[in-house]
């Protein structure tokens, strides 16, 4: 097997660069449209659901539900030494859905959670701070997610 | 009108030593054998792979053929549905005769599917740093969603694995045949809840090829020419958490629709459907946005052994990327299948006088979709 690697790390962009810099301050930013006024999640330069090129950055409230969870028992590459661990899709109060790591969920030997995880508890953000894994990366900031 | 007069596998299972180009110039070669052709009588040439920054390109230069007309689309495991279509499309149009459709993967010798760049650019920059594993979680939170809005449960996903294994014992060509049971899925390594390991399909090497013809070319061919009657494509998001709702394939509602408005047929015209089996889910999520069965429904239109030989509603009948083979991406064998069965050779998995089959192909994660209706008989 080759050797595990660095965590992925996010690489900001023309679209995302808010964003990440709003994370790293502990914000949690999402675009909303002046058109349509619909919230949109990951940013855009323009609105994927009128299609105006007229996105305003606001601070998301960072109260959300649990849409869908996964307790993830076996992982590859840099996250193979994490298992078990829960990915979920949390959906906003705003209404825009995102992926993201549900933090502080103690995950049995059998991959069992406690009952609280459920698809529809509410959880809120978190942020987080990962060490890449390799000398040369410096730390980066990742939202999270824990139950409210 | 256009039909499918040749297909092959290449070696499938495990083929240390061969490449992705050996594997799709057997199958080539095979398929057009079938049609009394060689690689001479390619006009036009559909593949999608990740062998190349041109996967096209390679592969014509490999085969020493020079198309007049190509496509790479690639759009996942589904790709060779859609070109299936494309490849009607252009037939109809007048833009050429004879459609190469190839595919091979060794990606059981290589282990190459967890490879990934460190860097996550573009959407992948909102998702890879969580280590979701990929694909198999993205299906796992569809599976989650699905089992909290209408009850499906793991044991309903699992009857799915074991049918399919009992169509692999009857394929000589299948890389697992023994049986399994509904207990043996659940008691599988788990992967990503409520995702085990025998709810996901194989890691195989292997490749395969379809020729499609113009009536024409099709009129003197030595099998009984497979017509293709309707088709079908979409796609809907490439990250999940963008996937419009996790326990409704809408890709799949559009392409399934669009294929059967085409000919004009229904669900219950299908005698035999061949669709990709990524995971037990996919089949559950297929069958209700294929119109088999109600939105919801899917678990219970599986249960007590509904898609297995001898069953009401057969599926996968070559034991599908769960039990036969998955190289990567799948979506060239339901093809091959279909046209098997409509030709009556599938033996002792034949479904009696097969008329109608449906091939459909889902790609990413539950991302895009393909759907392919065929027929024994010239419209």
């Amino acid at each position: 097997m080759s050797s595990p690697g660095p965590i992925p790390r996010p690489v900001p962009d023309g679209d995302s660069r808010p964003y990440w810099e709003g994370i790293a301050r502990g914000e949690l930013r999402i675009q909303r449209c002046d058109a349509c006024e619909r919230y949109v999640f990951y940013p855009r330069a323009l609105c994927p659901h009128c299609h105006a090129e007229a996105l305003t950055w606001v601070a998301a409230s960072g109260t959300a539900t649990i849409y869908s969870y996964t307790v993830v028992r076996q992982a590859f590459g840099p996250f193979a030494g994490q298992v078990s661990f829960v990915v979920a899709v949390v959906e906003l109060a705003e209404g825009v859905r995102m992926l993201s790591r549900l933090t502080g969920v103690e995950v049995g030997a059998d991959g069992g959670v406690p009952s609280t995880v459920a698809i529809g508890a509410p959880v809120r953000v978190t942020f987080a701070t990962l060490e890449p894994g390799a000398e040369s990366e410096e730390p980066f900031a990742l939202p999270y997610f824990r139950l409210a | 009108v256009a039909a499918i007069v040749g297909v092959a596998e290449s070696d499938l299972g495990r083929t240390p030593g061969k490449t992705v180009l050996q594997l799709q110039a057997q199958a080539a070669a095979a398929a057009l054998a079938e049609a009394g052709m060689t690689l001479a009588d390619v006009d036009a040439l559909f593949t999608a792979g990740g062998w190349a920054w041109s996967p096209n390109l390679l592969l014509a230069e490999y085969l020493g053929i020079r198309p007049t007309y190509t496509d790479g689309t690639n759009i996942g495991g589904c790709s060779f549905e859609a070109h299936v279509g494309h490849a009607l499309a252009g037939i109809q149009a007048g833009l050429f005769d004879v459609a190469l459709i190839a595919y091979g993967s060794t990606q059981r010798s290589d282990r190459s599917r967890n490879r990934g760049s460190p860097a996550a650019t573009l959407a992948d920059q909102f998702e890879r740093p969580y280590g979701l594993p990929t694909p198999v979680g993205a299906y796992a939170l569809s599976a989650a969603r699905h089992m909290h809005e209408y009850g499906t449960t793991r044991e309903q996903l699992a009857e799915v694995a074991v049918a399919t294994r009992k169509w692999a014992s009857l394929n000589e060509k299948a890389f697992m045949r023994e049986p399994i049971s509904v207990a043996d899925v659940l008691a599988s390594r788990p992967i990503a809840e409520p995702l085990h390991l025998l709810d996901c399909c194989l890691v195989t090497d292997g490749g395969g090829a379809v020729v499609l013809a113009s009536a024409d070319r099709a009129a003197d061919t030595p099998k009984a020419p497979v017509w293709v009657l309707g088709h079908g494509e979409c796609h809907t998001h490439y990250s999940i958490a963008q996937m419009p709702d996790l326990a409704r394939a809408e890709a799949i509602e559009a392409a399934g629709h669009a294929a059967f408005a085409m000919v004009g047929l229904t669900p219950a015209d299908i005698d035999v459907a061949e669709v990709y089996d990524s995971f037990t889910i996919t089949v559950i999520l297929s069958l209700e946005a294929l119109g088999f069965c109600g939105r919801g429904e899917g678990g219970a239109f599986v249960s007590g052994q509904r898609t297995a030989p001898g069953g009401a509603f057969p599926l996968n009948t070559n034991g599908g990327g769960l039990s036969y083979t998955h190289p990567g991406m799948y979506g060239i064998f339901p093809l091959i299948e279909a046209t098997r069965q409509l030709r009556g050779e599938g033996g002792e998995r034949q479904v009696a006088d097969a008329r109608i089959a449906l091939a459909h192909g889902t790609g990413g994660v539950l991302s895009s979709a393909a759907t392919v209706i065929l027929g024994r008989d010239q419209p």
